[in-house]
């Protein structure tokens, strides 16, 4: 029962992110239940839980899709409040990749990539050009880069989706199941994808039920139900000798299969 | 058990013939059932019944010439009017030797409206800004000052009146409509209440009782040395009027979007304007393009109120012909249909470009 206090034990004196006494509702309905959880620079921090425990919405409420009626989000120091001038310091270090994608369908892949750089860090097209084909090309895809968002794969959307987060040059990235709309064909694709990024040193929160691929890049497991975290723990404890009763029960719903 | 190698794939074949080409356009459109058949051959039959008949009278037995109703037989069509009154239904009662000024601003609408629709034209980075330009160009040519005589505008009129209203309004009520639209979606409870009580006050008004109240109540609650010209309260009038219903069509857009694209907008750190014309707007108004031009093409046809105030439009001067002793009782129609063609013309126009603008950006996507 020791880690139902969470503490992040080699963390730096100043983590990346430090989430405090974290509540937030939906009407009444009481979504986010005293959350703390800090995340250290260079992290990979895996969260899963049943649907409806509240794990996306605690990611959205990291870049402020949510807005939270009691507690802290610390950024990179910068704490989340309505001030819009915060929020959009805290939006320009955090990547973001939706379980839908959400792309651009106007915009080709390589203008859906630029478009960040160009309109909020004030970059010229030709720069944004660059790097966004550098990063197109690190998740494979520089050869669809002029084809428009619907013309293309689940896979490699998703994989254009990443690209168009990195190019902002985030602190942070957050993925929201990011595989959870895809074939079985493409999950691969983009699991290789964050597999690279996680081994270049990126900072990762994520959302995911790939209990594969979270034993292998994640440092920390986190198991949430009903709004509260249940668990936090190593991947290997967690996996392989999960505490709470609750953990074991879902673990043994997901493996089963 | 069964498998196929990689060579024994089946090729593509090409389709029969009843389905592709002059006879699979027939079959499909006019012949695919028992009853697409029988409302082609109905159809076939009226038209066998009405077009000879009025080719006959517009055409055929048709008066082209003479100075009088008098020439006109009653057989035929009577067109003898054209050489006449061409000008007065094109130009109004605007003075004879300024007649080039309008000619002038009706040529350069041309580059001026092309490079607004047309991508990729030649020199489109001076063009747009021409574009820019062309309003107030136009004012200054039409009304005068800086060195031109200045031509009042209720010298203003015929189709010349109609274009000058109904495109001032259609460049005006988009912009005004979609910050209505907009402004309906707010989270600010001002903003939101404003832009309802607008929408639906206008919306729930009659145009030509709002005209009413432009000419002759405003009049009441301004200080009596402050007159507005007719003409511009008109236009003001009609713009409203079309902005209403503009935002009604746009926010119809607006909720089509899904909200994953705000989202992915906020995640990569666009603000709230920044959203809105980059990623929400254009794809709310594609979606929005048949209802846009519904209400463009309404607005224009709405121009034909300005009678009210006393300026004859293209229908105005159709009526003023019909009433003229020289042409009483020879050109009821003919009057009529002449006005139904230009105004058929343009509207026509602007649904084409409506549907050619469509297909344009759905080919962009697929």
């Amino acid at each position: 029962m020791s880690t139902a206090t969470p503490e992040s034990s080699n963390a730096p004196a100043a983590p990346l992110i430090q989430i405090s006494n974290l509540n937030k509702w939906f009407g009444a309905f009481h979504v986010l239940r005293d959350i703390n959880l800090s995340i250290a620079s260079q992290e990979r921090v895996v969260i899963c839980g049943p649907s409806g425990s509240g794990k996306s919405t605690l990611i959205r409420c990291i870049n402020r899709l949510e807005d939270h009626q009691e507690g802290s989000i610390t950024v990179d120091g910068t704490q989340l409040t309505r001030n819009l001038k915060n929020i959009d310091l805290v939006r320009r270090d955090i990547g973001m990749v939706f379980q839908q994608f959400n792309l651009f369908p106007h915009l080709t892949v390589l203008e859906n990539c630029t478009l960040g750089p160009i309109w909020v860090r004030n970059m010229p097209r030709q720069e944004a050009e660059e790097i966004a084909k550098r990063l197109l090309d690190r998740v494979q895809i520089l050869d669809q880069s002029t084809k428009y968002p619907g013309q293309l794969s689940g896979g490699q959307q998703q994989r254009a989706a990443i690209a168009r987060a990195l190019c902002m040059e985030p602190r942070v990235m957050l993925f929201d199941e990011p595989t959870s709309a895809l074939d079985p064909e493409m999950i691969k694709e983009v699991l290789d994808v964050m597999t690279d990024l996680a081994e270049s040193g990126m900072t990762m929160i994520i959302v995911s039920h790939e209990m594969g691929f979270a034993a292998q890049v994640a440092d920390r497991m986190i198991f949430m139900d009903d709004g509260q975290i249940v668990e936090e723990n190593t991947p290997d404890a967690f996996f392989n000798n999960p505490q709470s009763d609750r953990t074991k029960l879902f673990l043994s719903q997901i493996l089963r299969h | 058990m069964f498998f196929r190698d990689q060579g024994e794939m089946l090729p593509e074949r090409p389709a029969p013939i009843t389905e592709v080409g002059i006879v699979g356009w027939l079959r499909i459109n006019l012949f695919s059932s028992y009853g697409n058949t029988a409302l082609t051959l109905v159809s076939a039959a009226l038209l066998a019944l009405i077009v000879p008949p009025f080719v006959a009278w517009g055409l055929i037995d048709a008066q082209f010439s003479g100075d009088t109703g008098a020439v006109c037989s009653g057989v035929g069509a009577c067109w003898a009017w054209l050489d006449q009154r061409l000008g007065q239904f094109f130009y109004g009662f605007y003075p004879a030797d300024a007649h080039w000024r309008v000619n002038v601003t009706a040529l350069l609408l041309v580059p001026a409206l092309l490079y607004v629709l047309v991508d990729n034209l030649p020199g489109a980075k001076f063009g747009r800004w021409f574009s820019y330009v062309y309003p107030l160009l136009a004012a200054y040519l039409l009304v005068g000052g800086f060195g031109l005589e200045v031509i009042s505008t209720d010298k203003f009129g015929g189709f010349m009146l109609n274009m000058v209203v109904g495109l001032t309004g259609i460049v005006l009520s988009l912009p005004v409509g979609i910050l209505l639209a907009l402004g309906r979606q707010s989270r600010l409870p001002v903003i939101r209440l404003l832009s309802i009580t607008f929408i639906e006050a206008v919306r729930g008004v009659p145009l030509i009782t709002l005209l009413f109240v432009a000419i002759v109540l405003l009049q009441l609650f301004l200080p009596p040395e402050v007159s507005l010209d007719q003409l511009l309260r008109v236009i003001i009038m009609v713009t409203l009027f079309a902005s209403a219903y503009m935002a009604e069509v746009v926010r119809g857009g607006l909720q089509a979007i899904p909200k994953g694209q705000i989202e992915g907008a906020q995640a990569v750190g666009l603000g709230y304007w920044q959203t809105m014309r980059l990623i929400v707007l254009p794809q709310a108004l594609r979606i929005s393009i048949p209802g846009i031009v519904n209400t463009f093409i309404g607005l224009f046809k709405d121009t034909t109120l300005v009678i009210i105030i006393g300026l004859f439009d293209l229908l105005g001067h159709a009526r003023l012909l019909q009433t003229n002793p020289d042409w009483i009782g020879d050109v009821d129609h003919e009057a009529y249909l002449f006005s139904a063609a230009v105004f058929f013309v343009i509207c026509f126009l602007m649904s084409r470009y409506s549907v050619s603008l469509e297909k344009q950006l759905s080919q962009d996507r697929h």
